[in-house]
């Protein structure tokens, strides 16, 4: 292990090249760590998923990496430049070194192919010595750790609850065990009860095997609770990175005052709502009544 | 006053190869004008059974629905009349509204359905009813729903249901779509008009904080039961059922997270 | 298992609406066509076509509607579908068995051959959307819509009286009688190269539109996009995910298509004088061939049917989603 930083991130530029040019990210700068969970925060169109997919090679056209470089320092030792790997080299990085769990509860798994068929290629791809055996043992594997079973492993993902999909979702990208792993809002489909059982599975999972994590979702609340350090993204610049401590009790920036303020607080003071309780059908003490 | 009233209202749906599946399980509530009452549940609960109840898209198994004292009607002007004084604002304001049409068209429609003011004060009103959910009639009035934002969709959506002077208004998770930074000013516009017309609010929704704040009183729904009806503060601050508790704990708290002397990065 | 009842009751029933159509449809006719060439041809007929024909006309007026529909029904079974008029009371059955080999060879193979090509192309230029493949698009619609018979004619003026590449018509060489041997072989397939060449490159348009258009939707769903940052090689990803999804809903079209095989290339069959179901049905028509007409119907109708059954055997196999649905 040579530094602490897994992936640095500069002056980062994606446009959309349509007429006029849309500039998603602009001039991005930003660090992950090593082990650490990153939010990435913002509005929908603020730039903070075409981040992601850029760092991944992953845009498609229209859109364009303008400008900047994205590295990889691998534990090895060895410094990947992810803009100047070749396809075939950018296809062996993918899900090695950084695999991606997506929203889609529905439509990140291939609807037609067994969620078994799903992780296997994984394997075939990038461990083509495995048998077929051990692709089959070594995806079973990865569902009993998820808490899905093994014998899950022929199911289609039309046979499985959203929060069972996200969670295969997550042993396939446990699979080759990667340093970085990239969450784009991957509890925004599900029920509060489920999201927070996910979360706590990846946590557990981080704890165990030191991942990184990228965590994109336009829901602060949940990132400040489950993040190391939260980036809030606007327009495509990151306007302000902190600790998520620093970042709830002590904003910077406009903008991330403006967005926690958008959050009620469930607990605490009602905050900028307006309405104030108005009559009540119900007796004082009628709250238990069920 | 306007009152409407759930009694012992029960939901059957015949599933294939499953018999009988219970969507609403005598569930009885009362909401009166002026009021809030927010439904708070997860997918599957039941809480979009009733709204399709109240729209008539369901009929009910056993129990009563009353409006003012009297079942809602199944047809003709008294259908119409119930459509008038009780209507919906939808969660996503891009489907509710027909992209083919302008703003004005969809205002005005209901305005001359429902003859709300004559004729020849159709335009006035309309203009009247965009100022108020703060669109400028001017810019909004001529475009099609495509040409406009999510929060100025929802807010053209507000007016419509506002344009025939409802008593109730039925609130389908209304914000849930919206980019976040808007969702509190479009709450808050609607608890605006809510007090101005003293209109009964249904506000449904899965997101127990915008409940608490928003409504004067939250009702859990879990598998078609109301397994928790109280006061708002004391649903989410002192939930006496399990389920509520649960609901309350996963759902993402920072003030008290950081309040407590946790690691960041510690979920539990 | 209970999806597969399903369906198979349903085709049970529409067989027997279909059928019971054919039983009722000649009955409903103005005139009397059957009595007419009875009486043309007096003492010519054997006794059992002609109660063959009464039966089939409902003619037999001794017997009550239920008992001719009784005798109906015993009548398909023992595949007696009456006598045609116009080729000499040859059995229909026998009459239809010499054309349909012709077309189903012909156009079945011109059919699977212009769906996989079509569907092949059009999986690949929608992979590579936006580059210079879009450019066949264009190409291979003008194609399909250029009116068959028009195509039909150009290929013969080119390929065959210029050049003198292909026979102009027929299935097979004049005087040549019909056998497995190699050169008879080859005689058909000099023969059937235009009109089968024609039909692939008339209907090549649709499967390589409806393709390409279903594969760009379908490579803008996330699965495609996990599939990618999976690293899996394009070709995996192309066939397994884009192309596999993408093609469900061309095989419904395929299957319909398969289904008007009989029917449907009347055009082709008169422009090439192709010995084949269409042409039959043209000229059981002009002749006023009832019994033919009727014959022809059926297998119409029933082909129709088998095409539909494989379609749904086939999006049961490939799509887990609609064998769960039904259950």
């Amino acid at each position: 292990m040579t530094t602490d930083d897994l992936l640095t991130v500069s002056q980062f530029s994606v446009s959309y090249d349509v007429t006029p040019p849309v500039e998603a990210v602009r001039d991005v700068s930003i660090t992950v760590r090593r082990g650490e969970i990153l939010g990435l925060a913002g509005e929908s169109g603020c730039g903070k998923t075409t981040l992601a997919y850029g760092i991944q090679r992953l845009l498609k056209p229209p859109a364009v990496i303008t400008s900047g470089s994205a590295v990889f320092h691998d534990e090895s030792g060895d410094d990947i430049d992810i803009n100047t790997m070749d396809d075939a080299q950018m296809r062996a990085f993918r899900w090695e070194k950084a695999s991606m769990v997506f929203q889609g509860a529905m439509n990140a798994l291939n609807p037609i192919i067994t969620i078994g068929a799903q992780l296997q290629d994984v394997f075939s791809t990038h461990r083509p010595a495995m048998t077929r055996r051990d692709r089959k043992l070594e995806s079973g594997r990865l569902l009993d750790l998820v808490g899905v079973g093994s014998a899950r492993l022929r199911s289609y993902p039309h046979e499985l609850s959203g929060g069972m999909r996200q969670r295969v979702m997550i042993a396939m990208a446990l699979a080759l065990k990667p340093q970085l792993m990239i969450m784009d809002e991957p509890t925004t489909a599900l029920d509060v009860l489920v999201q927070r059982e996910i979360i706590e599975q990846i946590s557990d999972l981080r704890a165990e095997f030191g991942f990184s994590v990228i965590f994109i979702t336009h829901d602060l609340p949940l990132l400040l609770e489950i993040s190391d350090r939260i980036a809030v993204m606007r327009e495509g610049r990151i306007v302000e990175i902190d600790t998520a401590r620093n970042l709830y009790q002590n904003p910077q920036n406009d903008y991330t005052r403006r967005l926690l303020a958008s959050f009620p607080s469930l607990t605490g003071e009602r905050g900028g709502f307006v309405r104030r309780p108005g009559p009540s059908t119900l007796a004082t003490d009628a709250g238990g009544m069920f | 006053m306007t009152t409407l009233e759930f009694k012992n209202v029960t939901k059957k749906y015949r599933v294939r190869g499953a018999g009988e599946m219970l969507a609403l399980d005598k569930v009885s509530f009362t909401l009166t004008s002026g009021q809030t009452i927010a439904l708070v549940g997860q997918s599957g609960s039941g809480k979009s059974t009733i709204a399709k109840i109240l729209t008539q898209l369901e009929r009910v198994s056993s129990g009563d629905v009353l409006l003012d004292g009297t079942p809602i009607p199944t047809w003709g002007r008294p259908l119409r009349r119930y459509r008038q004084t009780v209507r919906m604002v939808f969660q996503d304001p891009f489907a509710s509204l027909n992209p083919a049409h302008t703003i004005r068209h969809h205002i005005e429609r209901p305005l001359r359905l429902d003859k709300v003011v004559p004729p020849d004060q159709v335009e006035e009103e309309v203009f009247r009813l965009l100022t108020r959910v703060r669109l400028s009639p001017e810019q909004t009035i001529d475009r099609r729903p495509h040409e406009l934002s999510g929060g100025q969709r929802q807010r053209v959506a507000i007016a419509r249901a506002l344009a025939s002077r409802p008593k109730l208004l039925i609130a389908d998770e209304p914000v849930s779509m919206l980019d976040v930074s808007i969702r509190l000013e479009v709450l808050n516009l609607l608890a605006e008009l809510q007090s101005e017309a003293n209109l009964g609010v249904l506000y449904i929704t899965h997101d127990l904080a915008t409940a608490r704040h928003f409504s004067d009183e939250i009702m859990v729904l879990h598998h078609g039961k109301v397994v928790e009806h109280g006061k708002a503060d004391e649903v989410i601050l002192t939930p006496k059922h399990d389920y509520t508790l649960a609901l309350r704990n996963a759902s993402p708290d920072p003030e008290k997270h950081f309040a407590a002397p946790t690691t960041p990065g510690a979920t539990s | 298992m209970r999806f597969f009842l399903r369906r198979t009751a349903f085709y049970a029933f529409t067989a027997w609406a279909a059928i019971t159509i054919n039983f009722f449809l000649p009955r409903m006719m103005k005139g009397d066509p059957v009595s007419a060439y009875l009486q043309k041809n007096q003492g010519r007929i054997s006794p059992e076509a002609i109660d063959s024909l009464r039966t089939l006309f409902g003619l037999d007026s001794t017997k009550s509607l239920f008992e001719q529909y009784i005798d109906y029904w015993q009548l398909l079974f023992s595949g007696d579908l009456g006598r045609s008029f116009s080729k000499g009371l040859a059995p229909v059955t026998d009459v239809i068995a010499s054309a349909i080999p012709w077309t189903v060879g012909l156009v079945g193979i011109a059919t699977v051959i212009s769906f996989v090509v079509g569907t092949s192309i059009g999986a690949y230029i929608g992979w590579r959307r936006g580059s210079k493949a879009d450019g066949i698009v264009p190409v291979a619609t003008f194609f399909s819509t250029v009116p068959y018979f028009w195509m039909g004619l150009i290929a013969i003026a080119i390929f065959s009286t210029t050049l003198g590449w292909f026979p102009a018509s027929h299935a097979y060489d004049k005087g040549t009688q019909p056998s497995f041997t190699l050169e008879f072989a080859g005689q058909v397939i000099q023969h059937g190269f235009l009109p089968a060449l024609t039909l692939v490159i008339g209907s090549l348009g649709g499967w390589i539109l409806g393709m390409r258009n279903m594969m760009i939707t379908v490579l803008d769903e996330d699965y495609v996009t996990v599939a990618q940052a999976k690293g899996l090689k394009p070709s995996r990803v192309l066939v397994n995910y884009a192309a596999r999804n993408a093609s469900l809903p061309q095989l419904s079209s395929f299957a319909m298509s398969l289904g008007f095989i009989v029917g449907g290339t009347l055009v082709m069959e008169l422009v090439f004088s192709y010995p084949g179901a269409g042409k039959l049905l043209l000229d059981a028509t002009t002749a006023k061939d009832y019994p033919l007409m009727q014959g022809l119907f059926l297998v119409i109708t029933l082909t129709v049917l088998v095409a539909n059954i494989l379609a749904d055997v086939a999006y049961a196999i490939l799509d887990p989603r609609t064998r769960q649905m039904e259950a």
